[in-house]
């Protein structure tokens, strides 16, 4: 049976890990390529590395990344951050991404998202969309949370899944940085209301917040950075717990 | 040991390089046919959509190459796919190495199946080493279903091939580039045939 995906997410700029906490403080985490391997020798199901350099030589350095996290780990891996054309996306994969996301660049021009499902396969197309609620309605937000748009969080997921995307990454901004556990309400009504998987991202602070966020928020992945990066949660402990729940995971 | 990989402007392969040099072997990239036809093991890799891969490789004339190539051939996942005789995605025509058509997940389960499942139903020298059960990595949307080629299957909504063997062709629904050390030991498998 398919399982449940544990994924760590390394922030990275400029090359290195960075770890934002409600995306405005960084904190330095390491060295990604090492920090990679890591994770995979501990269980990690999946990598995803956002990058949130704003360098002329980002793409460059980007791309020589990927290459180097490639030639050294042996799981998938997802990489976000800046992604706007077919040209950015085709130089990642070439390099050894085995997935890409993107997030503003598919709201302000959402036939992107066909165009890169139609000419890289769904498979490797994640959208990642930010939301956090406004007078009780989720609205989707650019620019790292800061800009708010006028999109309703489930009608715009319900367009990128029309449109070809491979699976939606879902941070609640609500939710990220505070430790308190995932948006669950939100993520289950995206995971039984579409048919692609949903990526749970924001508010890991816990164990029982990933059995949570798989039992309550229906969702086939959960993500989480800093209490990976500070060793708060080991990975083999959290899958362990997580098939004392009868969550199905590799172990 | 000659390793080629067919490079046919289909997706990742860089990481299937990868793959191949941390287990202590070179790969080289390549769609020549003079290099594929001379090379010890050719793999046979793929992502993205059906019918567009399929227009590569007619455009280079792989398409009628692979089918006669006389070596162990490894087809992943796309790869595999297209040794078949058809499939769904793009009403395409395959390459007819394996008797199965390919069809799109369709039993109220998620699409694509993405994530690591298990292997079961193990049935080759491809998997000497690997336990019944073991984990592997799979992305995709389209599957065989069981044929008599098939050495190894999951289950997603219903039981389907996750691997097929005949005669010197083998294919793969799963990344074994990405599949831990589980997919390590059976890309050695194959390597070392």
């Amino acid at each position: 049976m398919l399982t449940k995906r544990i994924i760590p997410c390394l922030d990275i700029k400029n090359g290195r890990t960075v770890k934002g906490v409600n995306f405005v403080d960084l904190r330095d985490a390491g060295d990604p390529v090492e920090l990679a391997q890591i994770y995979s020798e501990a269980g990690a199901d999946e990598l995803v590395f956002l990058d949130i350099s704003a360098t002329e030589e980002r793409r460059k350095t980007l791309a020589n990344l990927v290459l180097n996290v490639a030639e050294k780990v042996n799981i998938p891996f997802t990489v976000g951050g800046g992604i706007s054309s077919i040209e950015d996306v085709d130089i990642l994969l070439q390099n050894g991404a085995d997935k890409v996301s993107v997030n503003s660049s598919a709201v302000k021009n959402p036939q992107l998202i066909n165009d890169l499902a139609g000419k890289f396969g769904s498979q490797c197309i994640t959208v990642a969309i930010d939301a956090k609620q406004i007078d009780g309605e989720w609205i989707v937000h650019l620019v790292g949370g800061k800009v708010p748009t006028e999109l309703n969080l489930f009608d715009w997921a319900k367009e990128v899944e029309e449109r070809g995307a491979g699976e939606i990454l879902f941070t609640s901004m609500d939710h990220d940085g505070t430790k308190d556990g995932f948006a669950n309400e939100a993520l289950n009504r995206l995971s039984t209301t579409l048919t692609i998987p949903i990526i749970a991202s924001g508010g890991a602070g816990n164990i029982q917040h990933f059995v949570d966020t798989f039992r309550d928020g229906q969702s086939d992945a959960a993500l989480a950075a800093s209490v990976f990066h500070f060793k708060e949660i080991e990975i083999k402990a959290l899958k362990q717990e997580l098939r004392n729940n009868d969550i199905l995971v590799r172990l | 040991m000659k390793i080629v990989i067919v490079n046919y402007g289909a997706g990742n392969i860089q990481s299937i390089k990868f793959a191949i040099q941390r287990l202590g072997y070179e790969a080289v990239l390549s769609d020549d046919p003079e290099e594929i036809k001379n090379a010890d093991k050719v793999i046979f890799p793929g992502v993205g959509e059906a019918s567009s891969a399929m227009k590569k490789l007619k455009n280079s004339g792989l398409d009628m190459l692979i089918p006669k190539l006389k070596q162990p051939v490894l087809g992943i996942c796309l790869g595999m796919q297209l040794m078949c005789n058809y499939t769904e995605e793009g009403d395409t025509k395959g390459l007819g190495i394996f008797d199965v058509n390919v069809v799109r997940f369709n039993h109220g389960v998620k699409v694509p199946q993405i994530g690591w499942n298990q292997i079961e139903g193990l049935d080759s020298p491809l998997f000497e080493g690997v336990t019944q059960n073991e984990y592997i990595y799979l992305v995709h949307s389209f599957y065989a279903p069981i044929t008599k080629d098939t050495i190894a299957t999951s289950t997603y909504g219903l039981q389907y091939t996750t691997a097929l063997h005949k005669d010197n062709f083998y294919g793969t629904q799963f990344h074994p580039e990405k599949s831990s050390l589980t997919g390590e030991r059976i890309l050695r498998n194959f390597l070392e045939i």
